[in-house]
């Protein structure tokens, strides 16, 4: 296992209307990317939950991207700002709770951004696998005996 | 009242009567000047042109130096050094990159925290109040065209002072003196500035315009306040009448002088004697209560 | 649960990097899958009965397709299933396309990342419910606010489809920006001849409620359904009663006491006034603060003359309610004014312009009002400082527009061609005059534009001048314009009778505080945003709020009245139907373990948390719970990730859907 070539686990919570289509263009005009990212969509930025976050890395992410409509142009009017307030307290508790709060990325990346989005991604994967895999919970999974998946 | 003094080289020199008219109506206001120990030049004029990091070490050094003496004000009279002790400060305070430099060639540590105030903004500190209720002579015949020229009021968004197109602060202190502003073009003008040694003739030719607004709009005298506005309005203008017939003399005072004698103070004192263009008719003419155009 | 997995090949584009027929073997394994298959083109007709007949055979009663993205074909296979009897709220889609063929080369990871696609949603579709879209009626009836030439256009569209409409100006008369322009471009007709019958037809239209001198104070409600509570601002004037006859207006006594807002300051008007000859409707206003009357407690002179006791003093303000359906925002622009000071607004000024110091600098406004023959010149061309014609004319564009250090950064989109327009009016009426035009690039895109300006420098000898001008100063009553010739590289310096700067248009000044009583975005210069800059250009983020004209950006007469149609035809469309069917993408809260602390209240920006009493059967107050109004939730769910106690979540995107997907994706990486 440790002989393999680490390949990143990332998870990527996205707004419906203007990162998921941002990723949309990127795939329409076949800007071609890395395969370690998995999409989850959400109506707006403002619907994630930290927990979502701490969850992923939970179950194995190695690295966790955000990414919503500019400020400003949020399809909800301000749910991006209510995001962006929240992670600015949340960033400082997941060093607390022992996560490298360098390993959660946060990004604008709006419809019409596909190359933008292509950048990000691919971003977001290279410097996760130049930090190593995130063996936080695998470890403390194995201390209360929870079987790592 | 106590404020830090950086003097500048020209205070020292050319524009000896700036200082000496200056520290005259500040100790008459009751208001200390502290100098600041070993002061260098600040790089006006040619510092910033030559070298970037030079331009803003200069100015650092000054400010390091009023800090360590525990000045929390400094007055830069000459306005190319308030225009230099600012830039400094802002790209002391918004790149990183000269601040890192700036401090090793130093070899000392920057903080920001001083504030460098211009003359007019000295005069706004001790109070408009008090300059009015000082006033012994009567001003009220007095024109006064109020030239600020590029440096006290540009660039506005590091300077952050008045109006950089149609600035009006000169203007209230010179109303507080009783005397009457004049509302004219040319205050905010290029007079040419350094270019009077190398390009004598694009100087004469620019301040003649001020001069002829400024006489166009019935002012008696222009008032300056910075060195270098004043040596070309007022050493420049015998050659420009020379080469540009059929035009008056007008004289050419720094603030602090036209508020020295609006205060009553010593002429001699007040350096009013140093002037190319002879200020003496128009001393006279405010003992008469008469003023000559 | 028994969930059916459909694998499309979409042609070659999914197939070709993404082994289908594995990816749909794989799926089978999955806990609750009970059939998956795989089809070369899932949403055509074959592919759809595909879909339709596995459900009724297998019994399935979810749905993953994995194929393109939802964006695309969402609507496609909900209706398939939803045909075939599952609810289409228990139908999910995974993006094999946009999110993985498309944009990965390596056939067995493309294909692994297909497979784990496909498993989130599998996971996810557990925890989905059967949605019912929520019915909404709808009030047929509509809110135009602005009554310029785009609210007037808009409501006339809505009136003679039959449709009531209620029509608020705040000014005392509708007519906006164009009653006060003399002509208009690229025909130079006037704009008073086209425009007065417009607004003629509104105040006589059965169907139009023309609501003057009023504004919005409040909007409630939502698409179909809103209230909206509109201020009457006291006229002193009772509006039933007067003609217009307008001798109140003759018989003031304090004649030259204010500045008239119409001419833009160049001529006066009495106490007592009508905007404008033409107004509509014709009843004057007492501008309180300038009347003998309410300053003195004397005079009373214009009540003394109506024959028919309008006159009323006491009139208060008065607040109107009007349910509507759809609101049309149509609030127009004003002009950039430059003689403000730095630091006291977002505005740095053109101090060196000298506007409002020099009489003779006017901008664009005024000298339309200068133009006009129902101006202060009766259309003479006579500058405002000593009443003469000026012999040479400069204008200058791009003042405030194009110039992000002292204005702002966007085109200001008219001042080309009205510029244009003002130098041949000018070169019409003095033809021995000369005009200049200061440009930094003519933009004189539209039908008959580019010929229009042509026509200015060719027929009519009107001087173009490439680049700024840097100061205008007076000299022995001369205004002396510098500037730079930036093609001839040469100083440039014009003895001018007059100046005409084109300021640019900017958003109304209360466009903020409109913006958001209505919950509308703005942009950063306080222009109301449309939905999609391309597709959705006259709607707003809000649904049954559209926009009209240039309170969304700098916009001309012809494009404004083709976008007020547009919004009128955006609120017929609603109209149209009786009741309004939503996608039930709303939160919904559990009473039972709400808290009643109301953070999602503060986060919601539709207002559609509102506050619900418990009550016990002897009817005291248990506790108050939160309540979402599903006519007014939009589905952002911020209200969900902010609630402490997870009470109110998010249908569709609820928190065991959303962990579900997290918890699945990665079994096999």
């Amino acid at each position: 296992m440790e002989n393999e070539k680490f390949e990143p686990k990332i998870v990527a919570f996205v707004c419906n209307w203007c990162t998921y289509t941002g990723a949309d263009l990127a795939g329409t005009s076949r800007l071609k990317q890395q395969t370690n990212a998995r999409l989850i969509r959400v109506p707006c930025t403002g619907r994630i939950d930290p927990v979502f976050i701490i969850k992923a890395f939970e179950k194995g992410a190695d690295g966790v991207l955000v990414s919503g409509c500019h400020p400003n142009d949020c399809h909800y009017n301000t749910g991006n700002f209510h995001a962006r307030r929240r992670w600015i307290f949340f960033r400082q508790l997941l060093d607390f709770v022992g996560i490298d709060s360098s390993r959660l990325y946060f990004s604008w990346v709006s419809a019409s951004e596909g190359k933008k989005w292509v950048d990000v991604v691919d971003g977001v994967i290279n410097s996760v696998r130049e930090k190593g895999p995130f063996n936080g919970y695998k470890k403390l999974n194995k201390e209360i005996e929870i079987p790592v998946k | 009242m106590n404020f830090g003094y950086y003097p500048g080289c020209s205070l020292s020199g050319t524009a000896k009567e700036f200082d000496l008219s200056l520290k005259e109506v500040l100790k008459y206001l009751d208001t200390d000047l502290q100098e600041i120990n070993d002061w260098c030049c600040c790089g006006a004029s040619s510092a910033h042109s030559a070298s970037h990091l030079l331009s803003v070490a200069l100015p650092a050094r000054n400010l390091i130096l009023a800090k360590e003496q525990g000045m929390k004000e400094i007055v830069a009279p000459c306005a190319a050094c308030f225009n230099r002790l600012k830039v400094a400060q802002h790209e002391l305070k918004t790149d990183d990159h000269i601040r890192i430099n700036t401090e090793e060639l130093l070899d000392t540590k920057y903080s920001d925290g001083i504030n460098v105030l211009n003359l007019i903004s000295l005069f706004q500190q001790i109070g408009l109040e008090k300059i009015k209720s000082n006033a012994k002579v009567d001003f009220s015949k007095l024109n006064v065209a109020c030239y600020y020229g590029c440096l006290l009021v540009r660039p506005h968004d590091i300077l952050k002072f008045d109006d950089p197109e149609n600035p009006t602060t000169m203007e209230e202190v010179v109303k507080a003196t009783g005397a009457k502003p004049v509302d004219w073009n040319f205050k905010v003008e290029c007079c040419g500035a350094a270019h009077s040694i190398a390009h004598t003739e694009i100087v004469e030719n620019l301040s003649m315009k001020i001069l002829d607004d400024a006489i166009n709009y019935k002012a008696n005298v222009i008032v300056v306040a910075c060195p270098m506005c004043h040596s070309n309005l007022d050493m420049r203008q015998k050659n420009i009448i020379k080469h540009n017939p059929g035009r008056n003399k007008i004289p050419i005072l720094y603030l602090s002088q036209l508020i020295g004698l609006s205060l009553g103070l010593d002429h001699k004192k007040l350096g009013l004697d140093l002037h190319f263009i002879d200020t003496a008719p128009l001393i006279a003419s405010l003992s008469e209560n008469e003023v000559a155009v | 649960m028994r969930i059916g997995v459909f694998i499309c090949h979409c042609g070659e584009n999914i197939g070709r990097t993404v082994d289908c027929p594995s990816v749909a073997s794989a799926c089978a394994n999955f806990s609750g899958v009970v059939h998956a298959e795989d089809y070369k083109y899932m949403c055509s007709d074959p592919g759809q009965n595909l879909i339709k007949q596995a459900i009724k055979e297998k019994n399935l009663d979810a749905v993953v397709v994995g194929s393109c993205s939802p964006h695309m074909h969402e609507k496609t296979f909900r209706k398939a299933c939803s045909d075939a009897g599952i609810n289409p709220f228990l139908v999910e889609m995974a993006n094999l396309r946009e999110h993985c063929s498309w944009i990965h080369d390596d056939v067995p990871s493309a294909t692994r990342k297909a497979i784990d696609l496909v498993r989130m949603l599998v996971e996810k579709v557990k925890f989905n419910e059967p949605l019912i879209p929520i019915r909404v009626p709808v009030t047929k009836r509509a809110l135009v606010i602005g009554g310029g030439i785009s609210g007037i256009q808009a409501s006339l569209d809505i009136a003679n489809a039959g449709y009531e409409v209620v029509l608020v100006e705040k000014e005392p008369s509708i007519g906006g920006h164009m009653s006060q322009l003399s002509e208009t471009f690229p025909t130079l007709d006037c704009s008073q001849c086209i425009l007065t019958p417009r607004m003629v037809e509104v105040y006589q239209h059965p169907r139009i409620k023309l609501v003057s001198y009023s504004e919005v104070e409040n909007v409630e409600g939502f698409i179909g359904n809103f209230s909206v509570t509109i201020r009457k601002k006291a006229r002193s004037v009772k509006d039933e009663l007067c003609t217009g006859c307008g001798l109140c207006v003759q018989k003031c006594p304090i004649k030259k006491v204010a500045l008239s807002d119409f001419d833009e300051g160049l001529a006066t008007r009495p106490a007592m006034y009508v905007p404008f000859p033409q107004a509509v409707p014709n009843i004057p206003v007492i501008d309180r603060s300038v009347c003998t009357y309410f300053k003195t407690g004397k005079c009373q002179l214009c009540k003394k003359v109506c024959g028919r006791e309008a006159i009323d003093f006491e009139q208060q303000d008065q607040l109107i309610k009007e349910d509507v359906g759809a609101i049309i925002v149509a609030t127009g622009y004003k002009l950039y004014t430059i003689d403000k000071k730095p630091d006291e607004s977002m505005i740095k000024g053109y101090g060196e312009y000298g506007y409002g110091k020099f009489k003779d600098v006017v901008d664009g406004l005024q000298f339309e009002r200068i133009a006009s023959a129902s101006g202060p010149t009766s259309g003479e061309m006579l500058r405002p400082s000593d009443k003469t014609t000026p012999k040479k004319i400069v204008f200058i564009q791009c003042v405030g527009s194009r110039d992000e250090s002292k204005g702002f950064s966007y085109c200001s989109k008219i001042c080309c061609m009205y510029t244009a327009k003002h130098a041949m009016l000018y070169k019409h009426k003095v033809h021995d005059g000369e005009a200049y035009v200061f440009y930094m690039d003519i933009r004189a895109g539209g039908k008959n534009y580019d010929e229009f300006v042509r026509r200015a420098i060719e027929e009519d000898g009107v001087k173009y001048i490439r680049g700024r001008v840097s100061k205008i100063y007076e000299e022995n009553g001369k205004l002396i314009v510098k500037g730079e010739d930036t093609l001839a590289g040469v100083r440039v310096e014009i003895d001018a009778d007059m100046v005409v700067l084109a300021t640019a248009m900017i958003a109304q000044n209360d466009s903020v505080k409109l913006a958001q009583t209505l919950s509308v975005s703005y942009d950063k210069y306080g222009f109301f945003n449309e939905s999609h800059p391309k597709l959705k250009p006259v709607e707003t983020s809000t649904g049954g709020i559209f926009l009209a004209g240039a309170c969304n950006a700098p916009r001309d007469i012809p494009d404004s009245v083709s976008m007020a149609s547009a919004a009128a035809a955006k609120a017929l469309v609603l109209f149209g139907s009786d009741v309004l069917e939503r996608e039930p993408v709303v939160a919904k809260v559990n009473e039972a373990t709400c808290a009643g602390c109301f953070y999602c209240q503060k986060v919601c920006a539709y207002n559609a948390i509102e506050q619900k009493e418990i009550k016990d059967r002897q009817g005291n107050v248990i506790k108050v719970v939160a309540y979402v109004n599903s006519g007014l939730c939009q589905g952002c769910g911020t209200c969900n990730a902010t609630c402490p106690s997870k009470s109110v979540e998010l249908l569709g995107f609820k928190d065991d859907q959303i962990y579900a997907q997290i918890n699945s994706f990665a079994e096999v990486f």
